[in-house]
């Protein structure tokens, strides 16, 4: 068993329990208006201001389809690396609900519009996992009913109802609640730099039902083997988690939860359940187990959805460079995997950086001014990169004026801390000359900072002879002594000659 | 098959309508009579023949992303037998 | 009116007829109307109309006469018709004669009927029905039956008009409209004109926008006219057809002159037989007028071929399979939420949803919407729906091989004249088989027409129907056309509505 699987194991009293997670997210499709009707997607708007009758179920009333959900659709099967399906059905799943007025949801049953894909998630330690998609299939958003504003009354708004959401299937490929959050946040990464979906959690637009199983160690590797589910556990589905943080901590409490009742005595029954974010736990949702009987047939007002190939090939030129193919290019200019994965995690923060590359920058320095410094500084301030004071140029200037020898690593956070205040869009001329912070590379100034360090420290004068690695810790001093404008590397020349230090100190 | 009185009670909460006790048997015996002539289709051979998916040769009209539709909701509301401040109006429900 | 017993000139005049004289000016909109919304009041014993729009239609008349003053005439300018009550119309209430839909005002136009406003045509009311169309007989309506016009020699039992458009039957063939539109899911437009003596035409699936009407089965409901002539026909048609982008289902085809079509001769035209339609136990005056009406044709130069369509006897199990699977589901909108009946005091949204709908539909529509979600509960779905959608393909099969040899088809319309009031009730299959000569029509989409051809020994109307190719109604026009000739069906009923 390699370490990696070792770490998702659970505990438990009677051996280690591994878990299985696989996921169904439901996007919402970027579109102006809805999958059927011509109403407006927009969020936030008035109760009920952005519904037809088609929305609202009224008699005699019929769906017509929107070409740009079609395409999104696809759009986003291409990104998944999918099969496109040619043909699809429209079904009727069949239930009652006061937010689904037709009394039916039109979706994709047995014939959906993608088939098989896979998403690549990288994890912290550097390894790289295949998630596999079962499918991908278009389907209608419900309305929204409001609990809380009546003692006996539900309100319903129905202008979600008809929006377009791509809902997407993973096999359980997932074996613990960083994985898991890992692949909604790649998924959605995806989906951002693709258009077709604008992955706000916030406002619903992305959706997750986590479904998640234990089995005892071995039990995975098994189904993978065989493709059986013999070996895994029994399923409870998570409905409707809608934050990363969130998902990782309804993992963790509902395989607990599973592992002690088994270990218990108990067995696992396959149901829906609730993520209660203020309690931190999962409940049942008893209210939607009832009749599980959706009668799915084809919908009768609508014929198979038929894909032009020449169309989808035309969607496959366009797709942009998604965040898998853009960080192996970034890997090609030097960068970690790492560090690569973290740039490109964002559609954002992917063109920040090369925002900054085109303003000339290199680009190992640029991630690592990135990652050490800038980012440190939004999240501090709860700022996203888009909001961040600091522009993809400034930071490259910073960054080349370091390179230069102009400033040195400490002046340059100085300069970006200025930028960060003053927004002057010219760390370069504005900055370092009207406030003096030239770096140092007089050899004068540096060698008398030298000479009085020396001066300070007999001791360590010694020391550095026996160890030359301490140089590091007189230059650190001879950095100090100049205010930090001194050149890094004169001051490392001028003490090698001075100390007698080898070259390789 | 045979249709039960407890399958005409399942069937007709599926379908949400309140029969009465008194009605499922009667019911039921319809149903049978109904499904016992239906019966008859199980003589036809229908392997390898697809299932109707339209009726007439035709392909799906598409239509483009617009806002075409909306506003509207004083007239969604005039039919409503509860409404309130544009809202549809249930008894609560329970998740 | 001078002689309530006697038709007046205006009311008995054919939709063609009506047309001429008031391009002519030899009559007003205002004038006919005003003849068609006494004769519908005085006509209220055959309960064919849900609801009387008089005064409405005395104002559109106006505009019409208007319009036609300034020479801005529309096809079917000034011209009255009535319209199902499955039809949504815009300020008008619309029940599709159940009490779920209650006092349902739709703020919106079906599609057809919008169309047939742009033409310039006045709505005099809406035509009774079964209940979502489900029925044979007008016999499922919450608001009542509707008696058929005709009554057999001899008797004064009240007779159905036949279903589910039997109130714009009885309408058209009591002369309450030039003409009426239907909708024909299984035979209900071609079924109950048969039984009253009157023309009704089921077009091609989605030549007719199915926007804006009550939904009782997607896969088969089809609008179409129902008129006193072929000719008619053909002109209503081509106002109602036509493609419609808020149907996905319409077609998008030209639609052509009918009643230009309609015109010329049946020589040379092959004409089939199908055998399967000769069913044990048929009255021998059916068989009988079926042979008449192929040696009608025959004698105006038709070829007469001898073809067959194997699975016939399959189509009415497989109607009632699918129909009531499609009705299952789209009647589970009417749920007493945002429009139409809804129960007093639920305790929760499924004692909303159970009562409002026990108490809303009636005893059919119940019945049709428990087969309909038996049929595709789990575990069923294969044995019937998917079943009974292969079936479907088959009978279609039938139909594409037999008219490669065959240009229209003739078979009888119903298997029997019009029936008294409450006889077939009790047994629903009994009921169910009026529709078996017409449902394999909608089974297969194709274009079907019922022309009035004779009367049974005791005096009532009997009909033959015509079916065609897919989307080929010109065709079908003129075929029915000459049976009408031959037919030469000059009958109307005794007025003893108004006596
Ligand atoms: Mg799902
Ligand atoms: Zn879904």
């Amino acid at each position: 068993m390699s370490a990696s699987v070792k770490d998702k194991t659970i505990k438990g009293e009677t051996g280690d329990w591994e878990i299985v997670i696989g996921m169904e997210v439901h996007a919402q499709v970027l579109s102006e208006s809805k999958l059927f009707s011509g109403a407006s997607t927009r969020f936030g708007a008035d109760p009920n201001s952005q519904v037809s009758f088609i929305d609202a179920g009224f008699p005699g009333m019929l769906p017509v389809i929107n070409e740009k959900c079609v395409e999104q659709a696809v759009r986003t099967g291409l990104g998944l690396k999918a099969q496109i399906n040619l043909n699809s059905i429209f079904d009727r799943k069949n239930y009652f609900y006061p937010d689904l007025p037709q009394g039916y949801q039109i979706s994709q049953y047995k014939n959906p519009i993608v088939g098989e894909g896979e998403v690549l998630i990288d994890l912290k330690d550097g390894e790289t996992i295949r998630v596999g998609i079962e499918r991908l299939h278009l389907e209608q958003d419900a309305g929204k009913s409001l609990h809380d504003q009546h003692p006996d009354n539900s309100y319903v708004d129905l202008n979600r109802s008809g929006i377009a959401l791509m809902e997407i299937v993973t096999r359980p490929h997932m074996r613990s609640s960083e994985e898991a959050a890992a692949f909604l946040k790649k998924l959605r990464a995806i989906v951002r730099y693709l258009g077709t979906c604008d992955g706000n959690m916030d406002e619903g637009s992305m959706r997750a039902d986590v479904n998640v199983s234990v089995c005892k160690v071995g039990g995975y590797e098994e189904f993978r083997r065989t493709g059986s589910f013999r070996t895994l556990g029994t399923r409870c589905e998570i409905k409707n988690v809608n934050s990363m943080r969130f998902i990782a901590q309804a993992v963790e409490y509902e395989a607990r939860r599973q592992v002690e009742l088994i270990e218990g005595g108990g067995t696992v029954v396959q149901e829906t359940r609730l993520f209660d974010a203020k309690a931190g736990e999962t409940r049942s949702m008893r209210s939607k187990e009832e009749a599980h009987d959706y009668r799915y047939f084809p919908d009768p007002d609508l014929l198979p959805l038929e894909l032009d190939p020449a169309w989808v090939e035309e969607i496959r030129k366009s797709l942009p460079e998604l965040p898998d193919e853009k960080k192996a290019r970034l890997m090609k200019l030097g960068l970690s995997a790492y560090d690569a994965s973290v740039l490109v995690g964002e559609r954002e923060t992917a063109d920040y950086f090369e925002a900054m590359l085109a303003a000339g920058a290199e680009a190992k320095a640029a991630a690592n001014w990135l990652n050490n410094e800038y980012f440190g500084r939004l999240n501090r301030t709860g700022l996203s990169i888009t909001d961040g004071p600091v522009s993809p140029k400034a930071n490259a200037d910073i960054i080349a004026m370091v390179a230069e020898g102009l400033i040195s690593g400490k002046i340059a956070k100085d300069v970006l801390d200025i930028e960060w205040n003053e927004r002057t869009g010219n760390p370069r001329a504005a900055i370092v000359e009207a406030r003096g912070m030239k770096q140092v590379t007089d050899t004068g100034a540096i060698d008398a900072a030298i000479e009085a360090v020396i001066a300070a420290n007999p001791d360590k004068v010694e020391e550095v002879k026996a160890k030359p690695k301490l140089a590091a810790w007189f230059v650190g001093q001879v950095m100090r002594q100049t205010g930090g404008k001194a050149n890094p590397a004169a001051v490392n020349a001028a003490l090698k000659v001075r100390l007698n230090l080898p070259d390789e100190g | 098959m045979s249709v039960d009185k407890d399958t005409v009670r399942r069937i007709a909460r599926l379908a949400r309508i309140a029969v009465p006790e008194t009605r499922l048997e009667p019911l039921a015996a319809e149903l049978n009579g109904i499904f016992q002539w239906v019966e008859m289709l199980g003589e036809v051979d229908v392997e390898g023949v697809p299932a109707m998916t339209s009726v007439v040769a035709q392909k799906l009209k598409w239509r483009m992303d617009e806002v075409t539709d909306g506003g509207k909701a004083d007239d969604l509301m005039i039919n409503a037998p509860e409404g309130e401040d544009h809202f549809f109006i249930v008894p609560k429900v329970v998740e | 009116m001078s002689d309530p017993t006697k038709p007046t000139s205006l009311a008995s005049m054919t939709l063609a007829e009506a047309r001429d004289a008031l391009r002519a000016k030899k009559i007003s909109s205002k004038e006919l109307t005003g003849a068609f919304v006494s004769a519908i009041q005085a006509a209220r014993p055959l309960n064919a109309f849900i609801t009387e729009a008089g005064e409405q239609a005395l104002a559109m008349a106006d505009a019409s006469d208007r319009r036609i003053a300034r020479g801005e005439a529309g096809a079917l300018e000034g011209l009255p018709l009535a319209i199902k009550d499955l039809f949504c119309t815009k300020g008008v209430r619309t029940t599709a004669a159940s009490r779920i839909l209650g006092n349902f005002v739709p703020p919106y136009e079906s599609t057809v009927t919008q169309n047939l406003w742009d033409a310039g045509a006045v709505m005099l009311g809406k035509t009774n029905l079964d209940e979502f169309a489900m029925g044979s007989s007008n016999e499922t309506s919450f608001f009542g039956p509707v008696f058929n016009p005709w009554r057999a020699s001899n008797s004064n039992a009240n007779l159905v008009p036949g279903g589910s458009s039997g109130g714009s039957a009885a309408a058209v063939a009591a002369d309450l409209c030039l003409a009426a539109t239907g909708t024909d899911t299984g035979g209900s437009i071609r079924q109950p004109a048969a039984v009253t003596g009157r023309v009704g035409m089921k077009p091609t699936y989605g030549r007719c926008s199915r926007f804006g009407i009550v939904a009782f089965a997607s896969s088969l409901d089809q609008a179409g006219p129902m008129t006193k002539t072929v000719k008619d026909a053909a002109i209503m048609l081509k106002t109602m057809a036509g493609v419609d982008r808020k149907d996905s289902t319409s077609v998008d085809l030209p639609v052509p002159d009918y009643e230009k079509l309609m015109e010329g001769s049946v020589k040379g035209l092959r004409v089939g037989i199908p055998r399967e339609y000769r069913i044990d136990g048929a009255p021998a005056e059916i068989d009988a007028l079926w042979s008449k009406g192929a040696e009608w044709l025959k004698a105006q130069g038709a070829e007469i071929v001898d073809v067959s369509l194997p699975h016939t006897k399959y189509a009415l199990p497989t109607y009632y399979i699918v129909a009531p699977a499609e009705a299952s589901s789209n009647l589970a909108r009417y749920d007493g939420v945002r429009f139409g009946h809804r129960a007093e005091g639920p305790h929760d949204v499924v004692d909303l949803y159970e009562r409002s709908r026990g108490e809303g539909f009636g005893a059919e529509v119940q019945r049709r919407v428990l087969i309909g979600t038996y049929v595709l509960s789990a575990g069923y779905y294969d044995a019937y729906y998917a079943r009974a959608q292969k079936l479907r393909t088959l009978i279609a099969r039938d139909f594409t091989e037999a008219f490669e040899k065959c240009d229209v088809l003739l078979t009888p319309a119903t298997p029997g004249p019009a029936f008294a009031v409450g006889s077939k009730t009790a047994d629903p299959v009994q009921m169910y088989l009026n529709d078996v000569f017409t449902v394999t029509v909608n089974l297969a989409g194709l274009p079907g027409i019922s022309v009035p051809a004779g009367l049974t020994a005791n005096g009532l109307p009997l009909g033959l129907q015509l079916i065609g190719k897919a989307f080929d109604e010109g065709t079908l026009l003129r075929a029915a056309r000459a049976v009408e000739e031959a037919a030469d069906f000059q009958h109307s009923p005794a007025r003893w509505w108004s006596a």
